[in-house]
């Protein structure tokens, strides 16, 4: 297929579409209005079901209730409307179903801006919702990226029977670039992956067993019942951290002063820094977490080479992934943070002079 | 090689398609592209700028601090961006909005009456495809050939006579930039 020019907002819901997803709940806020718009004017063409909620707590009940019947579901937003939705994912993932969550962050808190921000970092990968889950967390850097992760997203969701996070911001929400989409899945392969959902769904499609109703629930008034079932969703999130760990190294080698971490469109900025670093001779790497959570701790450790003098995390942020990068690096070499906030990205320049200033 | 450019002017004025049209011919063309707009609560007659990259490489950042190009179609643009544009640049303004122009002596700078021009060949609407044209005859970023086909691709059937427009406008613009 060739390649097509879009914005990150509807290669997502295009992508998701192909990948079978045929719910959409969502309440409109910028800088992610162009994925309801997208998903408004396409998910009738495919006989799926549209549908603009009167909140976004509304919406994700509605995911939660769909997700329930097995069926492939989204929802998006960007983040107040995301702070909103934190009680329905606990539920989700409570009640262990598998659900596409997209945050197209913007600054905050409150309603801070409508500009590009990664202060979410901690409500996606450390809770956000209460009690003991986790979000599988994916962090595009491209459109292609953000385009791929959405049948990605579907995959991991019902492979671990978990809500999944895609975190991405207004840049590459608003941004359009080349993106080449995979083939759509055919009615029937929609049909026989909900089928595959019999074994626990509500209400199994028409071909499964009628007799059967499965319970789907995320309250346990019995402790014992509780500890039980919050064991058993942490054997599965165990496997996760095993499986699931996704990052990019750029620019890696012995000769490396400097090993950044930056993740999402930060890591863009970074990459144009490292560029023009190398051309004066000045070794600088870089690790990209693609899932924030589970972490790649591991792969950060060990991309510290013999010369690295210092670990720089760049985020859209005040430091939120620096905790991640500090328990990766176990205070062998020191680590240095800067970031930008208020909705304002930070210019290749600028990394480039706070990098200079390390040799 | 990378080309880094920014389109400015007023909402309306069509900067952001200036943009949208050389990307996507930059990515018909097999090149690495990048759009990147302004966004924010502003309405027609606001500010409008995008950041263009077209490159044989992979795209790094998509944020252009220092074009290589620079396309003002007002002068509040110009007073905002002319000072980056990088050493042996290329400016193209549009004169008819941009009263006081560019002192900088270390760009070309290649100046047209848009408006004007635009309205001669029948439609103001055509005034961005003057400035791609410009683009064109100045720098070899994109090809003609390339504009046409995409432009007949989605105009021939729907609006014969704007398409017929919009290419003349292009070919003007070449000529502007090869002087």
């Amino acid at each position: 297929m060739a390649k097509i020019l879009m914005k990150g907002n509807e290669a997502v819901a295009e992508a998701a579409i192909r990948s079978g997803c045929r719910l959409y709940f969502a309440y409109p806020i910028t800088p992610q209005s162009e994925l309801i718009e997208y998903m408004a004017r396409m998910m009738p063409k495919v006989n799926g079901t549209f549908l603009q909620a009167e909140s976004e707590v509304s919406a994700i009940n509605m995911v939660y209730g769909a997700a329930g019947c097995g069926k492939r579901v989204m929802t998006s937003s960007s983040s107040p409307g995301i702070s909103l939705k934190m009680e329905g994912i606990s539920y989700i993932a409570g009640a262990q179903l598998p659900a596409v969550i997209v945050n197209v962050q913007r600054g905050g808190p409150g309603l801070g801006d409508i500009q590009p921000a990664q202060g979410d970092y901690f409500q996606a990968t450390k809770g956000g919702g209460h009690g003991d889950y986790r979000l599988i967390v994916m962090a595009p850097a491209s459109v292609q990226e953000f385009a791929d992760m959405a049948s990605e997203a579907f995959d991991l969701a019902d492979k671990y029977r978990n809500p999944v996070m895609i975190l991405a911001d207004g840049m590459l929400g608003q941004m359009m670039e080349p993106v080449e989409f995979k083939p759509a899945k055919t009615d029937e392969e929609i049909a026989d992956m909900w089928r595959q959902h019999d074994s626990w769904c509500i209400c199994p499609n028409e071909d499964g067993d009628k007799k059967h109703h499965h319970e789907i629930n995320s309250l346990e008034i019995d402790p014992q019942v509780l500890e039980k079932h919050v064991n058993n969703i942490y054997k599965k999130y165990a496997e996760i951290e095993k499986n699931e760990l996704h990052f990019e190294e750029y620019n890696l080698s012995d000769d490396n002063e400097i090993l950044c971490v930056a993740w999402g469109t930060a890591s863009r900025v970074v990459k144009s820094a490292i560029n023009e670093l190398t051309k004066t001779g000045k070794s600088v790497g870089l690790i990209r977490p693609i899932n924030v959570w589970p972490y790649p701790y591991e792969a950060i450790a060990k991309a510290i080479g013999p010369k690295v003098k210092k670990v720089y995390v760049f985020e859209l942020n005040t430091g939120q992934m620096l905790d991640d990068v500090k328990i990766a690096v176990k205070g062998k070499v020191p680590v240095d943070f800067w970031g930008k906030v208020g909705g304002i990205v930070f210019t290749p320049a600028e990394i480039k002079e706070k990098l200079e200033a390390c040799f | 090689m990378t080309t880094e450019l920014i389109c400015a002017g007023f909402g309306g004025q069509g900067v952001l398609t200036i943009g949208k049209f050389l990307a996507k011919a930059g990515m018909k063309e097999g090149k690495n592209v990048s759009w990147l707009p302004s966004y924010g609560p502003e309405m027609r007659g606001g500010t409008a700028n995008v950041s263009t990259v077209v490159s044989d490489e992979a795209i790094a950042s998509p944020i252009v601090s220092f074009p290589d190009i620079l396309v003002a179609l007002n002068q509040p643009s110009i007073d905002k961006f002319a000072a980056s544009i990088r050493a042996g640049g290329i400016l193209i303004y549009n004169s008819d909005m941009c009263p006081h122009g560019c002192k900088r002596e270390d760009i070309s700078i290649i100046k047209a009456p848009m408006v004007e021009i635009a309205k001669e060949i029948g439609n103001q609407m055509v005034l961005n495809m003057l400035a791609i044209g410009i683009i064109i005859g100045k720098t070899d970023i994109i090809r003609y050939e390339t504009m046409e086909d995409d432009l007949t691709s989605f105009m021939k059937s729907k609006n014969p006579e704007l398409l017929e427009l919009n290419l003349k406008a292009i070919k003007r613009g070449i000529e502007i930039g090869k002087q």
